[in-house]
């Protein structure tokens, strides 16, 4: 047998080529109730053949080793500055992870009887009201699992009232600012798309929205501050114009740790906004999720919410209700990311009032911070008063040949989760950076120090950036042959070895 | 405030560095009328220990599976799950991260992903899954997205049988697009779908079964995937309980062109019913309009192999409103936990913790029907839960289990007005005989 020489902690295999027969890593206690032969409980016919081949076979120990290696090539919250825009990686406290394990919530069935699940019950209602007081809103859902699925239960609900006004349109408005999903949301919903354009200053246009806003709009989409960071100034008259045109405003609560405890959209006319409980709230984002993205309405939206509604009997126990014929129904079974919503409401409740403001007030001076000292090094497309995010460009060191993405590969070397890049598509060459409150000021030196030796860098040596990263386990990874021949699983080599066994055997070399 | 580093003074500092007098001067494009000159109406912030000591007094409230002895099912299971999920979870690297946009310092997140999608291809015998949707129903409603998509027709055929909230959801996201829901009858004596009265037409879309079905039975998916494929719609094939897969043949062996369903079981809390994790696999031929992140290989300068997030061009991000779904956040820690979960039970772990399953469940159902006034509703094949017809009232039996401390199981009137003398009761590897025997004693009293 081959002995391939590697670095062990860097160069771990997949769990199936880890896999050697024999091996096991589980542990049940013995059947304890008398058995009859499987067939006279579930026909042959049905029973699987196959014995699970190809699934591995490894010991506990091999698990722990082969999950805390792989941890190790993530960078984290907990290890440094996670500055993606719009993505409001914050810190993620740790009570509220003990929080969520308590066991009465942990292992609370979801269909447990309503007079067993008073607990439960408690956390959602009372995270509602929290979530109304901090918008203003009248009412709201906790079901939808992520912000995308808000903006969708929310669409629906816009297209309940109009539809229950007598007055179904087809068309929602979104700025050419938005994210992504504004757009998606609204195709899903059967509503055609229409783009607002952005002003100079990167604004939303009032003059083409007073165009665009006709007998057909249901609803404008609003990112509120937009996705370049910026307030909509004009966000009474973006609501008249809307309201007046018979349609309503969607508000993308996405960027909600601006305004916390500051404002409230609710008070500036918005009818339905959605909230991401793993941005403003501080739940973790778990590489992509879970997540929560409650949906907050006005009174006149409220009886379309969806089904089961907590409410609270006249002897102050909470209940569900399921009687609501004009709602639009459920968007997921069972009630939502309990688990992440349980950490929502522990934060809010950490928090207090005072120390919700004091949240939106220093994410917002941390990112005027890092504008004001970078402004002079990176464009600013759309100079204004920047709320909790900035956006630069690569405009100055595409001179050098250096792009964003370069640049953003680069920051990695130096210790640092890169922005996000390319968004918003009106910015071109967009680094997106947003520090969040809970990046200590050293913090964000270092990464100003660090942008500024980068753009040294590309005028100095803009291959070093061009190539950059340098000091991760792999280099930049070809992302288009990935997407022409897409591998999207592993499978056993053809070979003679056994299924699940290496025919080459690894051995331990120095890091070089 | 300890979750904000820097020091009031700290702040200030900052603040005259970039030229403000005040804090609100930073707020001064928000219109003065809309800034809140009082503070939230909020209760006041709480020390950890406090805040502690109020959610354990909430959690104390609930029925939990620590205190009561779960005999529920129907779409969300108690399951044991091993030690080294948890630890290995809890990891900062795992939950303080995003969504890997940076495949180079994402690497971990990115490989467990693929591990994954393996895992649920293997057991599903699919040829491809993504990296995870939110749960079980949002997955069944974009499988319908998708046969829509791809087939261009109108109709879904879908089991009464299925999960009656699933087909909520599926309702929900359909209506507005104008799809017609039709439903189909499970057989009374059984408890299945007979393949002789699945019609769908040359309008179908997708044929939908859930198997084990809500009744917790199993469908011949063989013969309904072949009524399907005749007038060339898709099948969707939903399971809610996957620890079930570990001993029934897999639905990619049956003739699924889609296999969603949820992944709680696969060593994720009950956690009062999410977060959850939505399965989604399918066909080679039909990945380039599957919904959701996917992670594929890749390999850097060096060739050294690597993943990344693949087929972007389907995503929100680049599409817009022409993307294959809307989705961004899905449940990706979820997907890690299963596949931690199922490295850990492997080939034989998974069997055996099936065949317990469907043993104790056995048991149970077996002592039930000896049980005057008791008998199995249903004469199908079941795996782990089954339908038990009572002739005393529904609510009076339950209500004599939980003086016992059983939850024993779910009232069907709500969701099956025909079946109103009847409740759901599913019996899982964590559930000890002598809470079996228990629940015989109190049936036999009655």
């Amino acid at each position: 047998m081959m002995v391939t020489p590697c670095q062990v902690t860097r160069d771990e295999v997949l769990i199936f080529e880890r896999s050697r027969p024999g091996r096991t890593a589980y542990s049940l206690p013995p059947l304890d109730v008398p058995t009859v032969p499987l067939q006279t409980w579930i026909e042959s016919r049905f029973l699987r053949t196959d014995q699970l081949a190809g699934l591995p076979e490894v010991s506990e120990v091999d698990v722990i080793r082969h999950f805390t290696r792989l941890s190790r090539w993530n960078y984290a919250v907990d290890l440094g500055m996670y500055p993606l825009g719009s993505c409001t990686m914050k810190y993620n406290p740790k009570v509220n992870e003990r929080v969520a394990r308590l066991e009465g919530f942990a292992q609370h069935h979801p269909l447990t009887p309503e007079e067993l699940s008073q607990g439960s019950l408690e956390v959602l209602k009372k995270l509602e009201e929290l979530l109304c007081e901090i918008t203003g809103m009248a009412a709201g859902c906790l079901q939808p699992a992520a912000g995308a699925h808000g903006e969708l239960t929310g669409l629906l609900l816009i297209r309940a009232c109009l539809e229950a006004r007598g007055d179904a349109r087809q068309k929602v408005l979104i700025p050419d600012s938005a994210h992504g999903t504004n757009p998606a949301s609204a195709a899903i919903c059967g509503y055609r798309v229409q783009t607002i354009p952005s002003t100079e200053r990167g604004l939303i246009d009032l003059e083409a929205l007073r165009r665009a806003a006709d007998r057909e709009t249901a609803a404008l989409m609003l990112t509120n501050p937009n996705t370049l960071g910026l307030f909509e100034e004009e966000i009474e008259e973006i609501v008249r114009i809307v309201h007046e045109a018979g349609g309503l405003v969607y508000m993308d609560g996405a960027n909600m740790n601006a305004l916390v405890g500051i404002a409230r959209p609710g008070d500036m006319g918005v009818d339905v906004i959605h909230l991401n409980i793993h941005k403003t709230f501080s739940t973790p984002h778990g590489g992509g999720g879970p997540g929560a993205g409650p949906v907050l309405v006005t009174s006149e939206l409220e009886p379309f919410l969806p089904v089961p509604r907590i409410v609270r009997r006249p002897d102050g126990t909470l209940a569900l209700d399921y009687d609501r014929p004009r709602s639009i129904g459920r968007v997921r079974a069972f009630y939502g990311n309990f688990g992440v919503l349980v950490r929502g409401l522990s934060y809010i409740l950490t928090m207090g009032p005072e120390g919700l403001r004091e949240v939106a007030e220093t994410a917002v001076l941390n990112a005027n911070y890092l504008a004001h000292q970078l402004k002079d090094t990176y464009e600013i497309a759309y100079p204004g008063p920047v709320m909790h995010e900035v956006v630069f460009s690569d405009k100055r060191q595409r001179a050098y040949g250096v792009r964003n993405v370069d640049i953003a590969k680069r920051l990695i070397d130096y210790g640092f989760h890169p922005p996000t890049m390319s968004f918003p598509l009106i910015v071109p060459g967009a680094l997106m950076v947003e520090p969040t409150e809970t990046e200590g000021r050293e913090e964000l030196d270092l990464f100003i120090a660090a942008m500024k030796a980068i753009d040294r860098e590309c005028r100095e040596n803009p291959e070093l950036v061009r190539t950059a990263p340098h000091q991760t386990r792999l280099g930049r990874l070809d992302e288009v042959s990935a997407a022409r021949r897409p591998v999207l699983r592993w499978r056993p080599k053809e070979s003679s070895a056994p299924s699940g066994s290496l025919s080459e055997e690894r051995v331990a070399s120095p890091e070089p | 405030m300890r979750y904000i580093p820097n020091s009031p003074q700290e702040r200030a500092e900052m603040l005259r560095e970039i030229g403000c007098a005040t804090i609100e001067e930073l707020f001064r494009s928000i219109p003065e009328k809309f800034r809140l000159r009082e503070p939230l109406r909020l209760p006041a912030a709480r020390s950890e220990a406090e805040l502690l000591a109020f959610f354990r007094e909430l959690a104390a409230r609930n029925a939990a599976a620590t205190e009561y002895a779960v005999f529920l099912g129907a779409g969300a299971y108690h399951h044991f799950i091993p030690s080294v999920v948890e630890v290995l979870i809890s990891r900062a690297e795992f939950f303080t991260v995003y969504t890997p946009y940076q495949p180079e310092i994402a690497q971990g997140t990115l490989q467990a992903l693929f591990e994954y999608q393996t895992l649920i291809c293997q057991l599903t015998g699919m040829e491809v899954a993504n990296a995870s949707l939110y749960d079980g129903s949002t997955a069944l409603a974009e499988a319908v997205l998708m046969a829509e998509r791809l087939t261009h027709r109108r109709e879904i055929l879908m089991a009464r049988s299925v999960h009656p909230e699933y087909r909520e959801v599926v309702r929900t996201y359909t209506r507005t697009l104008g799809l017609n829901v039709r439903l189909m009858e499970y057989d009374p004596e059984t408890g299945s779908l007979q393949a002789r009265t699945v019609t769908p037409s040359a309008e179908t879309a997708a044929v939908i079964v859930q198997s084990p079905n809500f009744f917790g039975v199993i469908e011949d998916l063989e013969a309904i995937a072949a009524r399907a494929h005749e007038v060339g719609a898709l099948f969707i094939v939903v399971i809610t309980e996957p620890i079930s897969l570990g001993l029934l043949r897999p639905p990619g062996e049956l003739g699924a062109d889609i296999v969603v369903g949820e992944g709680q079981s696969f060593g994720i809390p009950l956690s009062f019913g999410g977060p959850s994790l939505g399965i989604f696999a399918t066909r080679e031929r039909f990945v380039r309009q599957m919904p959701g992140r996917i992670v594929g290989q890749a390999f850097d300068a060096q060739g050294r192999r690597g993943f990344v997030m693949t087929l972007a061009t389907r995503e929100q991000y680049i599409r817009r409103e022409r993307a294959t779904s809307n989705i961004c956040t899905s449940q990706e820690l979820c997907a890690i936990m299963a596949a931690i979960y199922l490295s850990t039970m492997g080939p034989r772990g998974l069997r055996d913790v099936a065949e317990q399953n469907a043993q104790k469940a056995a048991y149970l159902a077996r002592e039930i029907a000896r049980q005057s006034g008791f008998r199995l509703r249903f004469s199908g094949s079941h795996f782990n839960e089954f339908v038990v017809h009572s002739e005393h009232p529904v609510a009076l039996v339950l209500e004599r289990l939980r003086e016992r401390k059983i939850l024993g199981g779910l009232p069907l009137e709500r969701y099956y007005p025909e079946l109103r003398e009847c409740f759901l009761v599913c019996v899982t590897e964590a559930i000890p005989r002598s809470a079996i025997e228990t629940y015989v004693r109190v049936l036999d009293e009655l």
